[in-house]
């Protein structure tokens, strides 16, 4: 029974990215508007690199937030639309290992690419290389929470309208630990502090996140079907 | 004997009552149509069967089991066809098949998919993305998933919408031969399938009567 679960989890996965290839244009676009929101600050705060250099950590996290929310609406709308997710609720696998299953799917198609974008945007706003490994690792440990914790705001949103506007009121609040933390764990090696204690934080939500938040969006989830 | 039951069931949906103490059972080899008016609550009734919404009263039991002990138990017995057609449009007619085929048991032959796909005039287009179907296409990929794993029950909700007369007769094809294994079926329709079978009249339980205190004031 075990071994047919993870089989079932690996191929939830497997369709779930087969789909976003196929759809590839979806997770370019919220790696492009991580671009652009990145590229606004230099324009509107000036090119001044000093500047820059201090808030890069800050634009970065908060752009990498705002873009991970924007992808959010996809996680479950389109299963909600087409009938899937009767489907997958009446799978003979507990609804949370399928909910878990495309949350990995999720980070792997958008918060993954934005990690991978990252250096260069953060090369861009000329942060100092002392930050690059701390922040890659920030965003690594991050971004999973971030798709974890959107997962359960995209299964409450399901049938309302606007939902948009409504996840990102639900979901924000819920990143600022994530933002504080990520931000703080690079500000604190770009002043040669250790930033064990704030990636171990990190660590620790992620960790939270990942035995908490299925539950909650799979109870969301059911309710939705209902 | 297996057999599947609902006892007083009662079910409201936003303040309504949908029915009121109804009873079924069905047997081994048994067709239950739900029958009713549009709105009386055959789909309700139906995704309360197969566990997507709860009653607010009553019980439902397999084998005399309810079936809220062994939740995962029971949906691995059951194919539940609703309004939607369940249809990623991104995906080939087979990738669609062979992913609900997968998920339902851990068959990998091919086989099953294409017979399945086959049994419906499906396999001309297995490799077409799914968005080039038509309605009764699609409607048509839907039941397939029936045939691709053996689930004992069957709970149907207007299978035979925007099929042509062929494919009603495939349909109709499938439930005899679930029939004959022992199936169960419980199907909301309009149209009169070919199938011998038990009824069931919703709209029997559902003349409640709103109390008239419920509008006082207004």
């Amino acid at each position: 029974m075990a071994g047919k679960s993870i089989q079932v989890f690996f191929k939830l996965i497997q369709r779930e990215i087969l789909l976003a290839i196929r759809h590839g244009s979806d997770s370019c676009m919220i790696v492009l508007f991580f671009v652009i929101v990145v590229v606004l600050f230099p324009l509107s705060v000036g090119p001044e690199p000093g500047i820059l250099t201090r808030i890069s950590a800050g634009i970065i996290w908060v752009s990498a937030l705002l873009s991970v929310m924007l992808s959010m609406d996809r996680l479950f709308q389109s299963d909600y639309e087409d009938g899937n997710l009767d489907l997958l609720i009446l799978a003979s696998e507990p609804l949370e290992l399928i909910v878990l299953a495309k949350t990995v799917a999720h980070w792997l198609t958008t918060g993954f690419p934005l990690i991978i974008i990252s250096p260069v945007l953060a090369l861009f706003l000329n942060m100092d290389t002392s930050g690059y490994s701390t922040l890659l690792i920030a965003l690594t440990l991050g971004t999973p929470t971030l798709s974890l914790v959107g997962a359960i705001g995209a299964a409450l949103i399901l049938g309302a309208r606007r939902s948009g506007v409504l996840l990102s009121l639900l979901v924000l609040p819920l990143f600022i630990p994530i933002l504080i933390f990520g931000v703080s764990a690079v500000d604190a090696s770009l002043t040669n502090l250790s930033s064990k204690p704030q990636l171990l934080i990190l660590g620790g939500l992620f960790l939270a996140g990942l035995v908490l938040c299925p539950w909650a969006s799979a109870a969301a989830l059911r309710q939705a079907a209902e | 004997m297996t057999s599947f039951s609902g006892k007083k069931l009662t079910c409201i949906r936003g303040e309504r009552v949908v029915f009121n103490d109804l009873d079924f059972s069905i047997n081994e080899g048994e067709v239950l149509y739900l029958k009713g008016p549009n709105g009386s609550g055959k789909s309700t009734l139906l995704r309360l069967m197969a566990g997507l919404l709860r009653p607010v009263n009553g019980t439902l039991t397999w084998n005399n089991k309810n079936i809220y002990q062994d939740e995962g138990l029971f949906r691995s017995l059951t194919h539940y066809v609703g309004h939607q057609d369940a249809v990623k449009t991104a995906l080939t007619v087979e990738e669609n098949l062979r992913f609900w085929a997968e998920m339902n048991s851990d068959i990998k032959e091919k086989s099953t998919v294409q017979k399945a796909l086959q049994e419906f005039s499906l396999d001309s287009f297995s490799t077409l993305p799914a968005r080039f179907l038509s309605a009764g296409q699609r409607k048509r990929l839907n039941l397939a998933r029936l045939c691709t794993t053996w689930a004992p029950l069957w709970l149907l909700d207007e299978p035979s919408n925007s099929l042509d007369s062929d494919s009603v007769n495939v349909l109709t094809a499938a439930i005899s031969t679930h029939q004959k294994k022992g199936g169960i079926v419980a199907i909301a329709t309009h149209e009169n399938l070919d199938v011998h079978s038990n009824s069931l009249d919703i709209s029997m339980f559902t003349n409640f009567k709103i109390k008239s205190r419920d509008y006082d004031g207004w």
